[in-house]
């Protein structure tokens, strides 16, 4: 017999309901976990890590955004609705997915119905195992809310793709989708959910304000780096250059960083802009040959590819055009491979004009 | 009481908060884990998981190139 029966035949309490919410540190996660947990639910947050997080990692490299809260959002968002959080780094399985997205890129290069498709599905392995024993997912989507992901017809396209079926509820646009597992069980009360739709934010808004939350993250095109136009072409960038598409953890953390300028298909300059910066590139002389100004103050600059001597003094040049000597006739520059060996050279600086635009990635 | 040690030097959050969580998972209840870590945001991220996941901060000492936490499960 199960638990689930016994207590209907013995009137014990019935069971407690588990649920795990996709949290991650926007609005929508927020609401949907805290309207399902109004109902009773015992919920508890997962959150994925794949590397294009805009999350945290910016702000701690910039020292310009040293003001700005340096807090994580889906911390932040768990310890709100005083609900555990767990952090799954899925950034190297994450690789196949931006590569290889069996549905498609959004308007950049983002996948985002397969990233929620394995998400979710991720969600749905680990919330399934014996020792954690929830019965359902929970999701924050609207739909009609994004343009490639969240749409009526890709509703069903995640809950089946992804294995969690009819175990799959959005809170927030229950009501436009057909009755779930949670709902038709009883577990959660449908009348008590919600009919959301289309782009406005403003019954979000409505509901945050019920809640009494403030302060939520409100980042714009989401919390993925690949929304962005930009950084999506310096990954389109990176892939042409090498010639095929792959990529390591340490080259998508440093495409979020300085400027990156490629004078040459071989290789590119990676110019810090700033000391936070400088300070993160530092981290990575050990992987990269750097380049640093020594007769006057400049930026790190790494060198990303295959390069011989005349690339190393192109770069050079380019390097000083950014250090304090951009006028002077000569900078003196230190060179510096991954092993620790080192020269110095003096290079004439290049003019803004010699940095040609469309070396700037 | 044993102590573990755990080097995120140079890493990037989440990934300090995400080695710490592991970490804690392969412990008993009340051992101790000493985080090394560089990246500031580690300075609100790492109490603030500690806090919602029921661990506690014991000492958080920081220099200039270094933070250093010791957690008790």
């Amino acid at each position: 017999m199960t638990q689930e029966t016994s207590s209907v035949n013995t009137g014990e309490q019935p069971k407690q309901r588990k649920a795990v919410a996709l949290i991650s540190g926007g609005l929508d996660s927020l609401l949907a976990a805290k309207v399902v947990q109004e109902q009773g639910i015992h919920v508890e947050g997962i959150n994925f890590y794949t590397g294009f997080c805009v999350e945290g990692h910016t702000h701690a490299i910039r020292k310009k955004d040293k003001d700005k809260q340096k807090r994580n959002n889906s911390l932040w968002v768990a310890e709100q609705l005083g609900i555990k959080l767990h952090i799954i780094d899925i950034s190297e399985e994450y690789k196949d997915i931006v590569l290889n997205p069996k549905h498609g890129y959004g308007a950049n290069l983002n996948p985002c119905l397969d990233c929620k498709i394995f998400m979710v599905n991720q969600a749905q392995a680990w919330a399934w195992a014996e020792e954690n024993g929830f019965d359902f997912i929970i999701t924050g989507e609207v739909i009609g809310q994004r343009p490639k992901s969240q749409r009526k017809e890709t509703m069903p396209i995640i809950a089946r793709e992804s294995g969690a079926d009819d175990r799959l509820l959005r809170p927030l646009c229950a009501k436009n989708l057909m009755p779930t597992l949670p709902e038709r069980e009883g577990w959660v009360n449908r009348d008590e959910l919600y009919d959301f739709s289309g782009r406005s934010r403003k019954p979000q808004f409505e509901l945050a304000k019920k809640f009494g939350f403030e302060d939520f993250a409100q980042p714009a095109g989401g919390c993925c780096f690949l929304t962005d136009a930009n950084y999506s072409k310096k990954l389109a960038d990176l892939w042409d250059a090498r010639g095929e598409r792959r990529y390591e953890l340490d080259d998508i953390m440093l495409l979020k960083v300085g400027r990156h300028i490629r004078p040459k298909k071989n290789f590119k300059l990676i110019v810090s802009r700033e000391e936070g910066e400088n300070n993160f590139l530092r981290g990575y002389k050990k992987q990269f040959t750097s380049i640093h100004t020594v007769s006057h103050g400049g930026p790190l600059t790494l060198l990303d590819g295959e390069f011989d001597k005349e690339d190393i003094k192109l770069a050079a040049q380019i390097a000083a055009r950014y250090s304090g000597g951009k006028n002077a006739d000569q900078v003196t520059v230190q060179v510096e491979n991954y092993k620790g060996t080192s020269f110095v050279m003096d290079v004439p600086p290049m003019s803004a004009e010699e940095v040609k635009q469309e070396w700037h990635v | 009481m044993s102590q573990h040690t755990l080097d995120c030097r140079n890493l990037l959050c989440p990934m300090p908060v995400i080695r710490t969580q592991n970490a804690l998972k392969e412990l008993s209840e009340g051992e101790l884990l000493e985080v090394t870590c560089t990246d500031p945001g580690t300075l609100s991220d790492i109490p603030t998981w500690c806090r919602i996941n029921q661990h506690e901060v014991v000492s958080t000492e920081e220099d200039k190139h270094e933070i250093v936490f010791i957690i008790k499960k």
